[in-house]
């Protein structure tokens, strides 16, 4: 599914990720954790090719692709699909008109015909429950005025709707409540299938309750420093990362 | 229902028939030599077999334009017009000039027309091809004449009017617009070649959106358009403008005059999709588009203008409202798009005279390129506008860096009751949006598109239907190579 070999990369010439390696098998769940400023979203905005994200060396191979070859929207189309710490909103743009792009660029992609705007409408309407958003948000502007748990929802529901094959969620969880992270979650449960993978990216233990990971890897100074199963997170959660940063050093 | 359908037929069965003689009268060779003096305007007013009345007018407008410096206050720059070098009268293009058939027709142009989903035998009629297909498109215009004539609503082109209605032509021509009132306006009123005209009777809500699509041919407006429409007390009438595909002109210079007269209670809906070729990537060629248009509102009138502006290589337009009698409501909403090396100064003025008159304004400007987009409006509340308001909104967007959004608000306040409010923004196309859409599987056009649609989406839905989908296409059109 994605395999990342020895990725060096920087932002702002600044190097941040330092030889990294992952193998990501399908079905799978990895939890990525880690202190502040470790690289956690740089890990995903690389992943998805981000522009000012520069790979310095090192390969990454998705489905048997090498992504250095991909822009942005092909990484995307081929079923990548990263879940935003802090949603933007397009105002004007309805939320339907937008998923309905997005969902037709993809299937366009598989070689499906593009879904007739009746049954989009149906399929949306549906998804839109799944995660407990009333249908009145598909015709607002795409995160327009939405509160935060609003507009992570709304990921979760595009996740839905574009059935990715990799799903990456950038700390989904920041600024969620207990309720809100729940419905996420068992959006992100019932999305779980042996196919598709995740890469969740979190701070806290707490989602990892909730969406309980096959593999957790702890990310210091842009490079894993430990990996193990979900008995890591919560030794995390006990101890802190202080003693792992001391550890490698 | 049945109505429609009938209508239809008879429209379908029209398209058959083959061209009938007559309904063009093919002027030749009558293409004026550079250069304006009084003999030239007497030229004018002779081909098109004027009453003397109508040529003291116009000589009485070339007089005062004599007089009459170029303004130079927009926020516009491009080399001096020559305007003894421009020929003032040239006569539809002969046949023999036009191109034969579509395959004559630059392709790029055609391709343009076929993105914009404009039907063939419009896209002839837009190149200006002289096929049959384009009089089959001026046959439906006779049909909806008829319909338009069993509701009392005249609807022909203005040199008509001289003739068959000169009472109304007389008392309304220039009483919104004078004569003098600007350079490019007497220019007009001196040299106008052709345009529209537009009578709704009392009471009467005219049946159907009026639209220009289907004159396009039978008109061959030039450089030198005049519209004039009436609204009867308690009418209600809906005009659409323009072709929603870049026409090339050999003009240079397109200075039209659109008059409203809105009588009480009357409601006049005005909107326009302009996009005159804008010149190319490099800012060469292009039309000037120097329009004057203006409406009088009388009391518990309307008068609201929807345009979208994408074309023109110098954009110097800004439709106003006089709102003259008590409770008259002014609209204004607008669409300005400008790209490569495109200038844009456009914006209204809503002038309050009558008690408890209200107006609103709400400008988008969008810059891309290397180009210039520019808002200027004009609030005045006179000293009789009592509980006037204003409440106005000029939003700017900016795509690329090398591209400038400028705002000219002038206010002038006479009465203490009157309230006006202003609301400004600019903004661009952020990185964050962007990459949002791409992530989500759209290439850059693609998102650029989608945003700058939802930014204009205030003023797109005060656009008939139709023409909505169009400028939304149009748009895209016109961004193209805008980012990347």
């Amino acid at each position: 599914m994605l395999e990342i070999n020895k990725l060096n990369a920087q932002v702002e010439g600044k190097q941040i990720l330092h030889d990294l390696s992952l193998t990501i098998k399908p079905g799978e769940v990895h939890a990525i954790m880690g202190p502040n400023g470790s690289g956690k979203s740089t890990l995903g905005n690389v992943l998805t090719g981000r522009d000012g994200y520069e790979v310095l060396s090192g390969e990454i191979t998705f489905n048997g692709k090498n992504l250095h070859d991909m822009g942005i929207e092909e990484r995307a189309r081929e079923g990548m699909f990263l879940a935003f710490q802090y949603p933007v909103e397009i105002p004007g743009v309805s939320n339907m008109e937008f998923l309905k792009a997005a969902v037709d660029a993809r299937r366009k992609h598989l070689g499906l015909e593009e879904l007739s705007s009746f049954d989009f409408m149906k399929l949306a309407r549906d998804t839109s429950s799944k995660v407990s958003l009333d249908p009145s948000f598909l015709k607002r502007g795409v995160n327009e005025g939405f509160s935060g748990g609003e507009k992570k929802r709304n990921e979760i529901m595009q996740m839905m709707l574009l059935e990715p094959s990799l799903c990456i969620l950038d700390e989904t969880d920041s600024g969620l409540d207990i309720d809100a992270l729940q419905v996420v979650a068992s959006g992100v449960n019932a999305m779980r299938n042996s196919e598709r993978s995740f890469i969740v990216v979190t701070h806290y233990q707490r989602l990892l309750d909730f969406i309980v990971p096959d593999y957790v890897h702890v990310l210091a100074g842009g490079k894993i420093v430990k990996s193990g199963d979900k008995e890591l997170a919560r030794e995390l959660e006990a101890k802190g990362y202080g003693w792992l940063e001391s550890e490698v050093a | 229902m049945s109505e429609q359908v009938s209508g239809n037929a008879q429209v379908e069965d029209l398209m058959r028939k083959d061209y009938a003689a007559g309904f063009h009268s093919a002027i030749e060779s009558d293409t004026l030599p550079p250069g304006l003096d009084e003999d030239t305007v007497r030229f004018i007013s002779a081909q098109k077999e004027e009453p003397e009345w109508m040529l003291e007018w116009r000589l009485k407008a070339y007089r005062a334009w004599r007089e009459m410096a170029e303004p130079t206050w927009a926020h516009v720059h491009y080399p001096e017009i020559d305007f003894s070098s421009i020929s003032y009268y040239s006569s539809p293009k002969s046949m023999k000039n036009r191109p034969k058939s579509l395959e004559e027709v630059d392709p790029e142009l055609i391709a343009t027309y076929e993105k914009l989903g404009i039907p063939l035998h419009e896209q002839a009629a837009l190149a200006g091809v002289a096929v049959d297909a384009v009089f089959d498109s001026v046959s439906v215009v006779t049909t909806f004449r008829e319909k338009l004539y069993e509701a009392g609503v005249i609807f022909c082109p203005i040199s008509e009017a001289v003739h068959k209605h000169p009472e109304l032509v007389k008392k309304y021509l220039g009483s919104v617009v004078p004569q003098k009132d600007n350079f490019y306006a007497a220019l007009n009123s001196a040299v106008f070649s052709d345009g529209s005209f537009v009578y709704i009777p009392k009471g009467v809500r005219c049946p159907m959106e009026l639209s220009t699509y289907f004159r396009i041919n039978e008109l061959n407006t030039g450089q030198f358009e005049r519209t004039l429409i009436i609204a009867e007390e308690g009418s209600h009438v809906s005009y659409l403008e323009g072709c929603t595909a870049p026409m090339r002109d050999e003009n240079q210079l397109h200075a039209a005059v659109v008059e409203l007269v809105a009588l009480d209670d009357a409601t006049i809906k005005y909107s326009t999709v302009q996009n005159w070729y804008p010149g190319d990537k490099n800012g060469k060629g292009g039309i000037y588009n120097f329009v004057t248009k203006r409406g009088i509102a009388h009391k518990n009138a309307r008068i609201s203008w929807t345009q979208v502006e994408t074309g023109s290589a110098v954009t110097w337009k800004y439709p106003s409202c006089i709102l003259k009698g008590d409770n008259s409501v002014g609209e204004f909403y607008s669409v300005a798009l400008t790209n490569n090396f495109q200038q844009a100064d456009t914006g209204t003025k809503m002038i309050h005279l009558g008690k408890n008159t209200s107006s609103t304004i709400i400008a988008k400007g969008i810059s891309a390129g290397r180009s210039n987009s520019s808002y200027r409006g004009l609030v005045r509340m006179n000293p009789g506008a009592e509980g006037a308001r204003n409440f106005t909104q000029c939003d700017s967007l900016l795509i690329g860096d090398q591209c400038g959004a400028h705002t000219f608000p002038y206010i002038e306040n006479r009465n203490a009751s009157a309230v006006i409010e202003h609301e400004a923004t600019t903004s661009k196309v952020s990185d964050d949006q962007m990459f949002l859409c791409q992530q989500r599987g759209l290439d850059a056009e693609k998102a650029v598109s989608m945003i700058v649609n939802g930014f204009c989406r205030e003023v797109f839905k005060e656009l008939p239907m139709e023409f909505a989908v169009e400028a939304g296409k149009l748009l895209e059109v016109s961004l193209e190579g805008s980012v990347g």
